[in-house]
């Protein structure tokens, strides 16, 4: 085991998987000499060359297109979108492109592409350097979409990603890249697309979140337990396929439920969760399932106080359990 | 906007349009050459500002144009600048100074106070827009607003408003679809739009020969239909000439022209970068001879034209200037949340003043 970065893990996962795989390329904005603007493909470019850690062009659209096009042709890409505020020119390429590319063709073609892309607010990066983008992605059939917490995570879903059949939607939390720490198994490892994780057990209420939303439930859930609520804090990860078994079979335990998300309340993926919960686990509740998640403006204000107020943190986690459970 | 900063918008020169037919076309005489000085330092002071406003941590973040004030002033003083629109980016710190936003308003948008006149806090810094000086609010996503450009042209034309539209991007920014569907769209209608592409050749970490297979961003512009030109922004003058034939096809209905200014990049990407990584040390040491305050100083200087008591009164003016401004908006203060969930959707147009 070693005590890695967010950030390292994910970086780790790429070189091993570009040495594994000669097949595998990277290519993106900004991520051969420079390696990234996060540093997180760093030394990439000097250890694989740079046919296979690709400076491209300004252009999103192309970035996706030109990976589906390589993945019909032999090679593993993984495309790094710069921020994930700026995927959306390359939303026909995944939606109409990379998603259809197997059903259309009767399984004739698959399309196994890696999108990595990092998201969500807190940086003071405002509307366009702040966004959650799941719900958007998360609808299409086709299409994986992970959101790893932990550093051990992020490495063996990614690896997993590398080597899927299908297109992966790989979304990195910005703010976790240098603030979160964790152990990483030494050897080879793959984490398995699909399944949740149970971060903490309890018995009084689930909180079902994903990506930094984890790390400030378990604060959450750590300031209920000394006030004698017990928290159950369930890291989804993997938003499509979503694990519902494992989110059910909680709730069962609990009796209440709590979707905590950073994107906008209003359609987002939380949402999903709640539904799921309400249609198949009705007669476990006790109270309604409850989202808590980021108001409904237009992505994360910039100054300060706008951002503290958009941001859900641990006392609004906090809040919100100690209402469900005494609903 | 503040009636204060209001007043300072009105006090800026601004060459009456007698005055500059009196000289003839394409000479802006000793005065308006001071002019261009005077934008020229006051962009640069105000950028160096931001900057010491963001190493003191009172600043989150900039992005700024040290090295592209040239482009921005050459083009800039081609406009009509009452009449005419402005579709900027992130580095146009000189364009939106020239369009008559006061340096105060630059500071309060760069530690995203309250009165901010752009966005009351809400963007990043360095994402201008004011309606009342017919700048375009910007948003991040490179290349967006060329096409906008487009649209605000086109709806200059139908509507003979006589108006035109300049827009400014990075070369890396031609790389989006965007930017072709724009050119496209403006050369199909002859509208009357300025592209100016302010090539430092770097987009962030990536060179322009990795950007593009052709050696200029002007030679594209065969492939629109219109006319493409490339000058060098060191020069201001030079700059000026070809964005005033460029404005002035423009205003003649004659269409679209894509205005290439090469210029250096002095500073870094933007505070979150380190370009040591990816640009030579040989290049860094050389990047100060390209700077256009001083090739345009030197040029004034040998024209006789800048005087050493001309010079100083320009500097101490805008020392001032730059310290009054700072002071206002470090006194102003940060938005109040309770007003975060406003402008979702219409409210009268006085709501956020
Ligand atoms: C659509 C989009 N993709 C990526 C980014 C991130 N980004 C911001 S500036 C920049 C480089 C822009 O280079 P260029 O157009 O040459 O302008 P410069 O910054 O050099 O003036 C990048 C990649 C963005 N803002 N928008
Ligand atoms: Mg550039």
């Amino acid at each position: 085991m070693a005590d890695k970065r967010f950030l390292d893990a994910i970086h780790d996962a790429l070189h091993e998987e570009m040495s594994r795989d000669p097949s595998v390329v990277v290519l993106g904005e900004d991520v051969g000499k420079k390696g990234g603007v996060f540093g997180v493909t760093e030394g990439l470019y000097q250890a694989f060359g740079e046919a296979r850690v690709i400076d491209t062009p300004l252009a999103e659209s192309c970035i996706v297109g030109v990976a589906v096009g390589m993945s019909v042709n032999g090679l593993r890409p993984v495309a790094e979108i710069q921020f994930a505020d700026f995927i959306h020119p390359a939303f026909d390429q995944i939606l109409s492109e990379a998603a259809r590319l197997r059903y259309r063709s009767k399984n004739d073609f698959g399309c196994p592409i890696v999108i990595r892309t990092p998201y969500g607010g807190g940086v003071h990066g405002a509307l366009y350097h702040s966004q959650s983008i799941e719900a958007f992605y998360a609808h299409v059939p086709g299409l994986k979409v992970v959101v790893p917490y932990t550093p051990a995570d992020a490495k063996g879903l990614l690896k997993a990603a590398v080597r899927d059949p299908d297109p992966v939607l790989f979304l990195e939390h910005k703010k976790m890249y240098r603030s979160v720490r964790g152990e990483v198994p030494d050897s080879e490892f793959t984490v398995p697309i699909g399944p949740a994780a149970i971060r903490r057990p309890g018995r009084d209420l689930s909180i079902f979140a994903y990506g930094l939303m984890v790390h400030e439930s378990l604060q959450a859930a750590e300031a209920l337990g000394k006030e004698g609520i017990e928290a159950e804090v369930v890291d989804v990860r993997t938003l499509r396929p979503l694990d519902t078994k494992t989110i059910l079979a909680s709730v069962e335990r609990t009796n209440r439920a709590l979707i905590v998300y950073e994107d906008n309340r209003f359609g987002g993926f939380g949402g999903e969760i709640a539904a799921t919960i309400a249609e198949e686990g009705f007669r476990n509740l006790d109270a309604p399932p409850t989202r808590l998640a980021g108001p409904d403006v237009p992505a994360v204000p910039f100054s300060h106080p706008f951002e503290e107020w958009f941001m859900i943190s641990a006392p609004k986690i906090a809040a919100a359990a100690r209402a469900l459970v005494a609903y | 906007m503040s009636a204060k900063s209001a007043k300072e918008t009105t006090a800026r020169p601004s060459p009456g349009k007698g005055e500059a037919a009196a000289r003839g076309p394409g000479d802006p005489g000793p005065a308006g050459m001071l002019e261009m000085f005077y934008y020229l330092c006051l962009a640069r002071a105000v950028d160096e500002r931001m900057w010491a406003l963001q190493r003191s941590g009172k600043a989150a973040f900039v992005i700024s144009g040290q090295g592209h004030e040239g482009a921005q002033v050459g083009a800039g003083y081609a406009l009509d600048r009452e009449l005419d629109w402005l579709v900027p980016f992130y580095r146009s710190v000189a364009a939106v100074l020239m369009k008559g936003m006061p340096p105060a308003e630059l500071f309060l948008i760069q530690l995203g106070r309250d009165p901010d006149p752009s966005s009351g806090g809400r963007q990043m810094p360095g994402h201008y827009g004011h309606s009342r000086h017919k700048i375009l609010s910007t948003s991040s996503p490179v290349a967006t607003q060329v096409v906008h450009a487009a649209g605000i042209a086109y709806a200059a034309k139908v509507r003979g408003t006589g108006e035109v539209c300049l827009t400014a991007l990075g070369e890396g920014a031609t790389s989006e679809g965007d930017f072709h569907e724009a050119l496209n769209f403006a050369g199909v209608h002859r509208l009357p739009v300025v592209f100016v592409v302010e090539n430092n050749g770097y987009a962030i970490s990536v060179p322009v020969s990795k950007q593009m297979a052709v050696p200029t961003v002007s030679s594209r512009a065969a492939g629109y239909g219109m006319p493409g030109v490339t000058v060098d922004g060191s020069h201001v003058l030079q700059v000026y000439e070809a964005a005033r034939a460029a404005v002035a096809r423009a205003r003649r209905g004659e269409g679209p022209t894509l205005l290439e200014v090469t210029v250096p990049r002095l500073t870094a990407h933007s505070s979150d970068d380190q370009q040591e990584k990816y640009r030579p040390s040989e290049e860094l040491a050389h990047l100060r001879e390209r700077d256009p305050v001083r090739v345009f100083a030197a040029e004034l200087r040998e024209r006789g034209v800048l005087t050493p008591a001309k010079e100083q009164e320009i500097r101490a003016r805008i020392t001032r200037e730059v310290d009054e401004g700072t002071e206002i908006a470090e006194a102003a203060p940060l938005p109040d949340p309770a007003t975060a969930t406003r402008y979702v959707y219409a409210e009268p147009p006085d709501a956020g003043r």
